[in-house]
């Protein structure tokens, strides 16, 4: 497993109105096995450092390393590093002219040149740990939001992944579908995943989270055990926000 | 058919493939353009007026065929046969033409999107530059320009200008097809670790494919009607055998009626091809 550092990180946005402080000066660390869960309201800066771990998103300043390895260092290899962390979307961007099989071997065969056969068998195995082996053959856009997440989640863990990012993973998802989804998502971390997730569930960041941190307008504000978290936060912002949606 | 139309309905297609979630926040924006095209070209079973029309001009074509050929069997019988033995070299020229055509798009589309600017910049100017020349010009251009330096065939030259000319457009048909693809699935698979190439090959390309094909349909017929141009290469197509035979006979109006009507029967056949397979993607996607 792995240890996600970041550090100082400012991400800018240039917009026709001008330039958009998505992230300023941000410092976090996500130790080996923690689960972090980023809060916020919309627009304060919570995917956009998600993106950043992984390198879909340029840093303007700072630096992350996993596991000590600087991302933007020029020796990276950056696929290296996306390689071994995996993400999870809101929208699932599953590949709908594969099918659910397909989606989940495609990357192992082409990325880390696994052999077909060992690839599928590995594809069935995550199937049946998300509870969808017997839908392999199927293409996604035949599935419920629900389901394709899950194989989205299995997609991602094909590539033996030391760490997981999920943006919103249920936030594009019916009310009853969404705890499928949780379910999986706390059974990776009862397994030890290192996991950093950007979330609206409390339920989850109460009952899976190591800590829990409040970010608005680009900057973190508050960072916490669950506990104290929901209970007495220090900050007015923090208490403001949680009183809006618990 | 304008390059805006062949974006808007690539996005519209698109758009209805990959609608998995809708995100609540979004305004509903209600739309008051007007679309200004030359109108719907390929008739559906849900468009009941085209699709009337359509039935209206094919059979009205195909009757005029049949009463002039069997109560007038002389001229026509005889003009149909001529012109007749022209098709061969329209869909030859058609058909490599538009082979050609795709592949010099899928470049120009690729290098369009491409993150280095001088490809951009090259695929660019080649778009603006073949737009801003009348198909003639060209044809005859590279006919003679060629010719110049060394022996070039008719047949080739055509097919080589039809294929340059059509690529142009082509290359904008596959460009607004790939950007028709939502951002999240380059995303996903740049996550999974894929190259930019590897998740053009295996992700993007495949799903533009089945976006742009009734685009490339709607190409395919103007070719078809373009490539009477090619008569003046002396290549001997449908048009060309028709105004040999005026030359012949001087009967202009008897072999121009014919000759519009073949184009007429073939274009409509394949407008309603090109109606089915879109229909079919439809059920399919």
């Amino acid at each position: 497993m792995a240890k996600i550092e970041i550090q100082n990180l400012s991400k800018d946005f240039d917009t026709p109105n001008g330039i958009l402080h998505a992230v300023k000066n941000t410092s976090l660390t996500v130790n080996d096995g923690e689960v972090v869960v980023i809060i916020g309201p919309s627009g304060s800066g919570k995917s956009t450092m998600l993106r950043c771990v992984n390198g879909l998103e340029t840093p303007t300043s700072g630096h992350i390393l996993i596991d000590g390895v600087d991302t933007s260092a020029a020796s990276t290899d950056i696929r290296k590093i996306r390689e071994e962390v995996g993400m999870v979307f809101q929208s699932f961007n599953l590949f709908p002219h594969l099918t659910v099989l397909d989606n989940i071997t495609l990357a192992p065969i082409k990325v880390k040149k696994m052999k077909k056969e060992e690839a599928e068998k590995l594809a069935r195995e995550l199937l049946k740990r998300v509870g969808l082996e017997e839908k392999a053959d199927v293409h996604p856009p035949q599935l419920s939001g629900g389901q394709q997440q899950r194989v989205a989640i299995a997609r991602a863990l094909a590539m033996n992944p030391k760490a997981m990012l999920f943006d919103e993973p249920t936030s594009a998802l019916d009310p009853e579908m969404i705890k499928e989804v949780l379910d999986v998502m706390l059974s990776l971390a009862k397994d030890g995943m290192t996991m950093l997730l950007v979330t609206h569930e409390m339920g989850f960041a109460r009952a899976a989270a190591d800590k829990v941190v409040f970010m608005d307008k680009g900057e973190i504000i508050e960072v916490g055990t669950p506990e104290k978290m929901f209970s007495n936060p220090e900050s007015e912002r923090t208490q403001d926000f949680l009183n809006h949606i618990l | 058919m304008d390059s805006k139309e062949i974006n808007e309905r690539i996005k519209a297609e698109a758009i209805r493939q990959h609608t998995i979630s809708v995100d609540p926040n979004a305004t509903k924006t209600e739309s008051t353009t007007i679309n200004m095209t030359d109108g719907v070209l390929i008739p559906k079973k849900g468009e009941k007026h085209v699709f009337t029309s359509w039935r209206l001009t094919f059979f009205g074509a195909l009757i005029l065929s049949a009463v002039l050929i069997i109560f007038f069997p002389d001229p026509y019988r005889l003009i149909f046969l001529t012109c007749l033995r022209g098709a061969p070299v329209t869909f030859e020229v058609t058909i490599f033409s538009i082979i050609g055509a795709v592949i010099i798009g899928t470049f120009t589309g690729l290098g369009s999107v491409s993150k280095r600017r001088w490809i951009n910049m090259i695929c660019g100017v080649y778009v603006e530059l073949i737009r801003g020349i009348p198909l003639l010009v060209q044809l005859i251009f590279i006919y003679y320009a060629v010719g110049s330096l060394f022996h070039v065939e008719g047949m080739i030259a055509a097919i080589f200008s039809l294929s340059v000319c059509f690529g142009a457009y082509m290359g904008e048909i596959v460009r607004a097809g790939i950007q028709a693809i939502p951002k999240g699935q380059m995303e996903a698979a740049i996550a999974l670790g894929m190259s930019r190439a590897q998740a053009f090959r295996y992700i993007i390309l495949p799903q533009t494919i089945k976006v742009i094909l009734p685009a490339i349909g709607n190409e395919f017929i103007s070719m078809l009607k373009d490539s009477s141009l090619v008569s003046v290469l002396s290549l001997e197509d449908i048009l060309r055998c028709g105004r040999m035979y005026i030359s012949r006979t001087f009967l202009s109006l008897e072999t121009m009626l014919v000759v519009a009507l073949i184009y007429l029967i073939i274009t409509l056949v394949l407008s309603r091809l090109v109606g089915l397979l879109e229909e079919r993607l439809h059920k399919n996607g």
